[in-house]
Formats: C-alpha cells, structure tokens, sequence
C-alpha cells in the first residue's frame, strides 16, 4: 500500500482567488479525501441587523461581496417587499432583470479568465478580462458604480436607463457577443484546453443531487434547475430554458457557464424590447413584520435570503446562504480519486466565492 | 413566453422531538436540503431547515422552536452535507445541536468569541444557567 500524507492546500495559494482551505489526503499523486476549511475572511455582516434599520442594512448586503453584489442586495430587498406585500412597477422589474444580467455577464467572464489563468493559457484570461471590462463600462455608464452599484432600494429602483443609454448597450452587446463566440470556440475546441478538462472531476447528476448542488455546477451535471423559471421581477415575461449539460466534468461546466453568457445577452435584448414606462419606485411607509425566504439565481447559483421581522425598524435575522455554501459538499466529492495537479482546477471549476460564503 | 413555476414557500411549525422524523420524509420526498440557520427570537432559538424540489420549485421550512438550553438531534445522519450547516449555527449562536458527524467544534468559521451572534442578555443568562 502506497504511503498517505496530507498537504495542507491553501488559503495562500497562487490559483485560488479565495481564501479556503483544504487538508488534502494524497496517496502516490492521487487525492483520496479533502477536508475543507474556511472562516479566514468571515466579517459578521450578518449580525449588524440590530446595528443598522432594514433601510441602511441593504448596503451591507450589497457590500458582501464584489461580484454578487447586485444579486445580494435584490435578494434582500425582495423579501422585504414581500414581506411587506410591496408592489413594485414594472419599469424597475426590468430594470432590475437587465442589471441582474450585467452581473452574471460580468461573473462569469471573470470566471472563464481565472479558469483560463488555472490551466495556464494566459492570453485566454487576458482576452476573457477585456472583454469582461466592457461590461463593467456598461454598469458603471447606468448605475455610476463598477462593482458594488447601490441602485436598489425598498420598493424599487434608484437610476433609470435612458434610450441613448439603451442604445449603447445593445451596441456594446453586439459586439460583445461575437468576442464572446470566439473564445467559446477556444475553449470548446482548443486541444490543449480539451486534455486539461474533458472527464476532469467528473459529478454525476445523481450524486450532485445528493450532494445539494446548486447553480451552474449542477446544471452541468444535468439538474434542470434554474431559480429565473420561478419568473421573480420580469424573467416571468422573458423565454427562456435552463442551460445544463449531461457530462458533469469541468468541460461540461465551462460550457454551460459560457452559453449562460450567450443567454444573458439575449435575456438583456428581450428585456429591452419588453420594458414599459412609468414609475422606478413607490413609496413605501411602516416596518417589515413576518418571515420571509427569498430565492434568486445568483451567477453562481441558487442564494437564498432569510429576513425575519416583527414590525421594527431593526429586523430580527437576516441570514444569507450562498451557492459556494451549497457547493463546497460537491468540491469535496470530486477531488475524491483527482491528481493533485487537478487540485487548482477543480477548485476554480465551482466559482468559488468565499467572501459571499463566509459573509 | 417561458412557464413560470413559483408555488407559495411553506413554513411548517414542528417540536424539536420531530426533527429527524421530518426530515426522514422530506428526504424520502426526494427534496434536496436547500438550507439550515438558527436565529435567537424573542428568548427562544428558532432552528429552520429548508428544502426545496428541483422539479416543481417546492420550498419547505420546517422550524423547531426550542428554550435556549434545549438540544436537538443532528440531521447529518439523513442529509450528511447539513455539517456545514449545523457547525455554523451551533458556532454564531450557541445552540446545542447533538452528534453531528464532522463536528468543528466551533471553529468552522475561526472565530475566538462564543455564540457572537447571541445577543448580550442571552449569553449572559446562559453563562448564569451554566454556573
């Protein structure tokens, strides 16, 4: 029997872009068990419910992370609408869905550059991030923020997008479409791209479900879940199908992440021919008092947002449970039985964000 | 236009004994742990687990509402990734969750201060009890 050792992979490491941890069992170059561990960028944020009224708290939420944060602070302002049975207009449903888009647009083209980055094709990752930075330009054009857009609020939206605006990001789309179609052939195509991640930590479906995985990572493995059918803001009058594949290895999930780019552009154009006039926002008087569990597709998959009021301007709880949460389970599984030079990758092929996991 | 699929979340109000018999169903359901957390509401912990259908979009809580020195069975043993779950809540808030297998200990998240999420009055008048 070949001899076991255990190398502790992480926080620091050159490929992760997050802080996590991993004891990694090996035997002979070959992972036989990983054992995680986070809690190195954990801030509480959670917890600062009784620090700040439901109001202020959502630029917390939105400041959880830097690349989920428009989902965050939807997610949040959406269970306190419910709660509160607040009927948004429809102008800033669509509002929201098109910036909600941007955002995943924007995740997952910095995903195909970290990716890129793992299995060392640096020129890929440039081009994936200049790419990734027109849209950025577009968000940053429509809301004034890159990252963290603060256009949220209770009962709407903050900023409108005019026509002269609407028209730049279709033509910027456009464009950005064909780029992206280019690099979807590099990476679908490329030999070397191919021998690095076809049948690489391979998950089928019915241990993805066992193991409750959400979002593109289970979609790859051919769970057809995707939280946008359940039409909250405007996806109910958008068409659209989930993207999955039936392969369940890193290839299967690139492909999936690049073609939900393709569909985010086309979400995006449908939301532009679709969104009515009128109002951004109503007003919105009294506290929230009830439960409430809200669920929204993240770029990273299914976030849900707990908020818990009783008729206080303080809520109760707010908890927040992110898709790297649900996925860590799923890492786990597949470096069972991976080389040890797979580590980086496998690890990069859940889009880990472990700020957002952590809060 | 795509079909929308948004039933109504439900929220099922169970005692803490129940827990595992509960659990057992939902998971005979083939419903999926979607997600555990525990707040600290009105003198009482609230332990709430959620699953959820992939297929229809079903979403079901159930909560356990429990004194504060009341312990509750692990669910590790039906759903084994509930560790991460169970090792966060029992770490934030000090809430007894017995035998969960991969128990941190309360170091999932690293953090020095016990229960930080509990507030003051509660951890204080735990301390009490302890003594």
């Amino acid at each position: 029997m070949a001899k076991r050792s255990v190398i502790p992979y992480g926080p620091q490491h050159p490929v992760l872009p997050e802080p996590i941890h991993l004891d990694l069992v090996i035997e002979d170059e070959k992972v036989i068990e990983a054992i995680p561990s986070i809690g190195f960028v954990h801030r509480g944020l959670e917890g600062l419910v009784d620090k700040r009224d439901y109001n202020e708290y959502l630029y917390v939420v939105e400041r959880t992370c830097g690349i989920c944060s428009f989902g965050h602070g939807l997610g949040y302002v959406e269970a306190i609408e419910h709660i509160m049975n607040v009927e948004v207009p429809d102008r800033a449903k669509f509002l929201r869905t098109i910036w909600l888009e941007l955002s995943r647009m924007h995740s997952h083209m910095l995903w195909m550059g970290l990716m890129a980055d793992a299995f060392g094709f640096e020129s890929l990752f440039y081009q994936c991030w200049r790419i990734r930075e027109k849209v950025l330009d577009m968000l940053e054009m429509t809301t004034g923020g890159r990252l963290i857009f603060s256009v949220n609020r209770v009962g709407g939206v903050l900023r409108d997008i005019n026509p002269e605006q609407e028209r730049i990001i279709l033509d910027t789309l456009s464009g950005i479409e064909k780029d992206v179609r280019d690099i979807y052939n590099t990476f679908m195509t490329d030999y070397s791209v191919e021998s690095r991640m076809k049948g690489c930590g391979h998950l089928s479906k019915v241990q993805a479900m066992e193991l409750g995985c959400a979002g593109p990572f289970g979609r790859a493995s051919g769970i057809r879940t995707d939280m946008r059918k359940r039409g909250y803001e405007a996806y109910g009058q958008l068409d659209f199908e989930p993207i999955t594949s039936v392969f369940g290895d890193c290839y299967a999930r690139c492909d999936v992440r690049i073609r939900e780019v393709f569909q985010s552009i086309d979400l995006i154009r449908q939301a532009f021919a679709k969104i009515p006039g009128g109002d951004l926002a109503v007003p919105v008087k009294g506290n929230p008092n009830g439960e409430y569990f809200c669920r929204i597709e993240q770029p990273r998959g299914e976030a849900i947002y707990y908020v818990h009021g009783s008729g206080k301007k303080y809520i109760d709880r707010f908890r927040m449970r992110t898709p790297t949460f649900a996925n860590l389970p799923g890492l786990c599984e597949t470096l069972k039985g991976a080389s040890l030079a797979d580590v980086g990758l496998l690890i990069v092929t859940i889009d880990p964000c472990i700020s957002c996991t952590e809060r | 236009m795509a079909e929308v699929i948004c039933p109504e979340n439900e929220l099922i109000v169970i005692d803490k004994d129940q827990l595992l018999e509960k659990t057992m169903e939902m998971k005979h359901a083939k419903l999926r742990l979607s997600q555990a957390c525990a707040s600290y509401i009105n003198g009482k912990y609230e332990l709430c687990y959620s699953f959820a259908n992939d297929k229809t979009y079903e979403f079901k809580t159930l909560k356990v509402v429990m004194e504060k020195d009341d312990a509750v069975s692990s669910i590790t043993s039906i759903y084994p990734y509930a560790t991460f779950y169970e090792n966060e809540m029992t770490e934030l808030f000090g809430c007894k969750i017995e035998y969960i297998n991969v128990d941190y200990h309360n170091r999932l998240y690293r953090i020095d201060e016990t229960a930080p999420f509990l507030p003051k009055e509660a951890k204080e008048a735990k301390k009490e009890g302890e003594k």
